[in-house]
């Protein structure tokens, strides 16, 4: 991987207009470097190759825990026990798999978990498009108070929701149910939804739906019709990542549902394989691994806009 | 709505704080003045916690900064494969705590665990720990975790910043001859000022109300050793069902925000003049 790098420090600078802007950068730092001393390029070398083995300590760092919990949910009962001795996994199993997925029953805090995330994020994205929407297009007063307000509401502690909402839940009965679940959840997503649509939006020419309500249409026709669809990255980045946060929580869920058959799945792990005498590593590493590959796609296929979707907050 | 999600849980838990709210122990609702607030102070829960989550996150925060500052700069240089590098960092964020901690617990595991097994055949001291047994060792395990969970995030926003650096002012230091560590400290650290600012006090504020990981990994223990207030507050909440206590300690929890995040702007503002 690095040959090309250590090549192009070797070849000599002005080599010719048709090169890529990485190569004319290093061409450069080639050159200033070559005006002090010729012997200094071993030293660009190394710094080089250091800093690829930087990279892959990294790299290894985020992925080879990953690898670590693969090999162990492959493993028996009777392989666990006798503790480890090699960093291959040796003889496989997928029982552990099948167990959890049938005799511990976990598909149905899947299930849960996908439609608890699934209600959230789509509630998410209509109610922050239409706040963000409003936010981005209104002069009203006090803006600026409402979206501190929504700073705020990112920035505030979860756990100081949990037991006014248990309260309240506990009088409405919506303790151990769906929407209660979903409710709570959108504590996680609509700071964060609301901030990004009214960013977004804002980039959005007011021309552009002028015309469209000119030509007669109402204010919700022109953000449904025109503003979405022009929108539609920002809306991908908001979906992607509202997911994510309520996928991943375990607080709300931990506190508000209470028989296992409504538990979600970062719940129903904390309760797998365990006995009094053993932790089952196997059988938990195997629902982790689970619940861990939707999220890693994600992350593969959509990595660019949920960085974009991050940091759109960090630089302004 | 946000306005009710929000300020509704606040003011209900300042007023349950000065209310007998302790639903094992009724009578219920009769006013308590600052008894709830006496008890934070007198139970020897509090303060221990409150000791434990300030050093947790002075700890967590620092680590992930100076690790998650080190990766977005390496992040920040063009080399080929750098969408693929990016995705690979990006998947410890993105992923539920419970695999962050479950998947530490394995590691750190005596038996199947790689910790004690690397330990052992490098000849290291420490391969026969039983991490999670201990209060330094169990610390160790919980950071580790944390550390691994979060570092990515604070790259992802530091990088941001790096990127908006415009790259001629490197040429003109360039130029000018300075070296790489002058350049990164007289001008990327300051520049970088803004999306530090943000990242430090975002990390920092949802460090000081860790929970999941330490319910998952260590529920506190051994014994009260790793309690944080977090922890505290669900307990009180949802194990002691003392929703008066519990709302004292969640006002304590914002009230600490508070106070975070205004020295933080304090800080940096100073800086700036």
């Amino acid at each position: 991987m690095n040959e090309p790098h250590r090549a192009m420090h070797t070849a000599r600078p002005h080599t010719g207009a048709a090169v890529s802007a990485g190569a004319v950068a290093a061409a450069r730092h080639t050159a200033s470097r070559s005006l002090a001393s010729r012997r200094l390029r071993p030293q660009v070398v190394a710094r080089k190759v250091g800093f690829f083995v930087l990279l892959a300590i990294f790299v290894l760092a985020s992925l080879f825990p990953f690898y670590w919990i693969v090999i162990t949910s492959l493993k028996t009962n009777a392989q666990l026990a006798q503790g480890t001795s090699s960093l291959l996994p040796g003889h496989i199993t997928w029982s552990n798999y099948s167990t959890d997925l049938t005799k511990e029953d976990f598909v149905r805090p899947l299930v849960n978990s996908a439609i608890v995330s699934l209600a959230a994020t789509v509630i998410t994205v209509v109610l922050a498009s239409l706040a963000g929407y409003a936010m981005s297009r209104t002069k009203i007063r006090g803006k600026p108070l409402i979206f501190g307000f929504v700073l705020i509401a990112a920035f505030f502690p979860i756990m100081a929701m949990v037991g006014p909402l248990f309260i309240v839940y506990r009088h409405i009965g919506l303790l151990n149910s769906y929407p209660g679940l979903t409710i709570a959840c959108l504590i996680y997503t609509m700071p964060l939804a609301t901030w990004l649509l009214t960013s977004y939006f804002s980039q959005i020419p007011v021309a552009l739906e002028e015309a469209a309500i000119v030509d007669g249409a109402t204010r919700l026709q022109a953000l449904r019709k025109i503003i979405m669809p022009v929108a539609l990255p920002g809306v991908f980045t908001v979906t992607i990542l509202s997911f994510i946060l309520v996928w991943n929580d375990f607080t709300f869920a931990l506190s508000f549902m209470e028989t296992p058959s409504k538990f979600t799945a970062p719940l129903a792990i904390v309760n797998l394989g365990q006995s009094q005498y053993q932790v089952f590593y196997n059988l938990i590493d195997a629902a982790v691994v689970i619940i861990s590959v939707p999220i890693a796609l994600i992350v593969i296929f959509a990595q660019r806009r949920i960085v974009s979707g991050l940091t759109a907050g960090a630089v302004k | 709505m946000l306005l009710a999600i929000t300020a509704y849980p606040l003011f209900y838990n300042l007023w349950n704080s000065f209310h007998h709210v302790d639903y094992l122990a009724p009578p219920l609702g009769g006013f308590a003045g600052i008894s709830n607030y006496s008890k934070l102070f007198s139970d020897h829960q509090f303060v221990p916690a409150l000791r434990n989550t300030i050093g947790f996150t002075i700890v967590s925060v620092a680590v992930e900064a100076v690790i998650g500052l080190g990766l977005a700069l390496a992040l920040n240089k063009r080399f080929r494969g750098r969408g693929v590098v990016r995705a690979a960092v990006l998947i410890p964020w993105a992923v539920p705590t419970v695999v962050s901690a479950e998947l530490w617990k394995t590691m750190f595991d005596p038996q199947s665990g790689f910790v004690n097994y690397i330990l052992t055949e490098l000849h290291l001291p420490l391969g026969h720990t039983t991490w999670l047994a201990g209060t330094w060792t169990s610390w160790t395990a919980v950071l580790v975790a944390d550390a691994w969970r979060n570092t990515p995030f604070m790259a992802i926003m530091l990088l941001a910043g790096l990127q908006v650096i415009p790259a001629d002012i490197y040429e003109a230091a360039k130029i000018d001859g300075a070296s790489a560590w002058s350049t990164f400290r007289r001008l990327t650290l300051p520049l970088l000022k803004p999306a530090l600012m943000v990242a430090l006090i975002y990390r920092t504020l949802s460090s000081f109300m860790v929970f999941d990981v330490i319910y998952i990994m260590t529920r506190g223990g051994p014994g009260t050793s790793t309690n944080v207030l977090g922890y505290l507050n669900w307990q009180a909440f949802l194990t002691d069902f003392d929703f008066g206590y519990g709302g004292a300690v969640s006002v304590a929890l914002v009230v600490f925000a508070l106070i975070i995040a205004s020295v933080y702007v304090r800080v940096f503002r100073t800086q700036e003049v």
